[in-house]
């Protein structure tokens, strides 16, 4: 009693205050946020009658998303789109944080990454319509190229589809990726890498295996923080993309305004937030089984061979889910089901190998 | 010379960041209805057309009145949850501010159709009340990033002493700590400002009848003959934000400066 008394008390002093202190935020967050998300997920179960909503709850939305073939192929554009453009985005921005974070004078470093920061807070909208005129027919890549004399005929290859939506997508979210490895680059303790050298390691190789593990929380989360928002996007592929180039953000745009059919709105915007923790649970299980194999091997071979023989394990693992799903009816949903379970078992079977080693 | 190819990267990227910004006041000068190269003359009568476009006029009313209220909202929800998370420990503290920052990963298409369900649902017409509230929840993580930078630096003997020489807690709050992270305040609310500003997504969805800058903005893309004069529009803002977020920055260092905290860089 005496305990709990006094736990209350503690309870009435700095939790108390900490909890008053953040309700107001707190609580508009759960009505405008929180609510509203539980809301789209419930009405995913819903069915559209004419100018009503059919309260009795039914799959068939579900089952109708995942049978769509235009559903599958906007999906999986968009994933692809997503999956390109964060690719390019971490690999670009890490030489540009590696330099502010190492090269850069302490004093400059806030003036950098101002720098970076200024274009994305500016008109997206007239940046995304400035590269139709940058790639388009007449743009600037084109007549710049043609007046080199190194193509004869306009390029076409680079508007209306998804290379174009991935060339912007990458330029508007290059700052979100930068950020996130500048701090994680800024957090590492100049010493290690010192050491590293002293300890004889060439700059490469203390990069490898001093710099590059330390960065790799910032690399985590710039993945996160580009490849989630991405695959949302509505205005690139709407502008940029053409009808070779759209993505789930413009299936669910036409569900809920120009078909004004919520329930479906919702059902497809459910299952593409799915499909997202999806990507990054398989994303996440295969980085482990990379590293695994890789650790395991790299001290008896070369770097090479261990280097090789972790990338055929993740292609042979994601390969046998594929095959299950082959193997389950060859449906859209049934591979994404396999590959799903595939990798929530790899993930447990990997961590309950670490935790008895 | 130390990082030289670095350098040069940096500088190359740079350019790549900045390249459809630099094309943008150089179409709003051409003497030409098509956006294209090769340029045909300077000309400021894009810039002479927009006085006569009453539905822009509209949308830049409409527009200053969701920013200037999302800005002050965002920055009020901005200045507690800082507040929170940097003075005090609390049960579920990572979870409640984990919410609370989602707007800044989800994308904005799942928040803006989540917003129109729940709006719809309970018959609250759209409006631009509707666009400033989905306004608010997009810029208050931003806010908070800002603001837990100012809060965090902010010395804790400070209030102590204020409250050891008599003070309560609502005049620690206004006459010590107020005045320490206003600098962060004013940063917010300039930043949080041109988000608004900016946000196309929620004032799509959510605006009803009523349209906002980038609502308008998109509607004129299909239009090719009115695109020279989006251009001119495009420059005037893209100065206007320039300029904010160059205050905003200002003020952000004087209030990391003025609380005694290290300078780490940039808002995030």
């Amino acid at each position: 009693m005496a305990q709990s008394g006094q736990s209350s008390r503690l309870l009435s002093t700095e939790a108390v205050n900490g909890l008053k202190m953040i309700s107001p935020t707190a609580i508009y967050a759960t009505l405008m946020l929180a609510v509203p998300l539980g809301l789209i997920f419930l009405y995913s179960f819903l069915t559209d009658g004419y100018l009503t909503i059919e309260y009795t709850p039914t799959f068939a939305n579900y089952v109708e998303t995942w049978t769509s073939p235009v559903f599958e192929k906007v999906l999986m554009r968009s994933l692809g789109v997503s999956m390109a453009v964060t690719a390019v985005t971490v690999l670009t921005a890490f030489p540009m944080a590696y330099y502010v974070s190492f090269y850069v004078e302490p004093s400059k470093k806030s003036i950098w990454l101002f720098l970076i920061t200024i274009p994305f807070w500016t008109s997206y909208l007239i940046r995304v319509f400035l590269w139709l005129v940058i790639l388009g027919y007449n743009g600037v890549v084109n007549s710049s190229l043609m007046g080199l004399g190194i193509i004869d005929e306009p390029i076409t290859a680079i508007l209306y589809n998804a290379n174009s939506v991935v060339i912007t997508l990458a330029h508007a979210y290059a700052p979100f990726a930068i950020l996130p490895i500048f701090v994680a680059l800024e957090k590492i303790d100049r010493s290690l890498l010192e050491a590293g050298r002293d300890l004889g390691e060439s700059p490469f190789m203390t990069f490898v295996r001093v710099t590059l593990p330390l960065a790799l929380p910032g690399v985590i989360s710039a993945i996160m923080i580009v490849f989630i928002p991405v695959i949302g996007d509505y205005v690139t592929p709407s502008l940029l993309g053409g009808p070779e180039g759209k993505m789930v953000a413009n299936l669910v745009q036409l569900q809920y305004l120009k078909l004004d059919n919520y329930p479906m709105g919702s059902a497809t915007a459910v299952s593409s937030m799915a499909m997202v923790a999806v990507a990054l649970i398989v994303g996440y299980a295969q980085a482990k089984l990379f590293k695994r194999v890789y650790g395991a091997l790299m001290l008896s071979t070369s770097a090479g061979l261990a280097f090789l023989s972790a990338l055929g394990a993740v292609l042979i693992s994601f390969g046998a889910c594929l095959v299950a799903g082959l193997v389950l009816g060859g449906a859209f949903f049934a591979y994404v089901l396999s590959v799903l379970v595939g990798h929530v078992v790899l993930f447990v079977w990997l961590q309950r190998r670490e935790t008895k080693a | 010379m130390k990082g030289g190819g670095f350098k040069i990267y940096a500088v190359v990227y740079l350019i790549f960041l900045y390249a459809p910004i630099v094309l943008l006041p150089i179409f709003a000068f051409n003497n030409a209805a098509i956006i294209a190269f090769p340029l045909s003359g300077f000309t400021t009568k894009w810039f002479a057309a927009l006085w006569g476009e009453p539905a822009l006029w509209d949308a830049a009313k409409n527009s200053l009145i969701v920013s200037v209220s999302a800005a002050i909202l965002s920055t009020t929800l901005g200045v507690f949850a800082a507040r929170a998370s940097t003075r005090y420990n609390f049960p579920g503290k990572t979870g409640i501010l984990g919410m609370i920052m989602l707007p800044l990963v989800l994308p904005e298409i799942i928040l803006a159709v989540a917003l129109l369900v729940l709006l719809l649902g309970i018959g609250i017409p759209l409006s631009l009340f509707t666009v400033t509230l989905g306004h608010v929840l997009v810029c208050t993580p931003f806010s908070i990033a800002i603001l837990s930078a100012a809060f965090q630096s902010l010395d804790k003997s400070l209030e102590e002493a204020s409250y050891d020489l008599g003070e309560n807690a609502v005049m620690t709050f206004g006459l010590v700590i107020l005045p320490l992270v206003m600098p962060g305040i004013i940063s917010s609310l300039l930043i949080t400002f041109t988000i608004s500003l900016d946000e196309f997504i929620m004032a799509f969805f959510l605006a009803g009848t009523e349209s906002t800058l980038p609502v308008y903005i998109f509607s004129q893309f299909r239009f090719p003959q009115a695109v020279p004069v989006i251009m001119a529009l495009g420059t005037i803002l893209v100065v206007l934000s320039v300029t904010l977020l160059s205050f905003a920055e200002y003020f952000r260092r004087r209030g990391i400066a003025r609380t005694g905290g290290k300078d780490t860089g940039g808002f995030l």
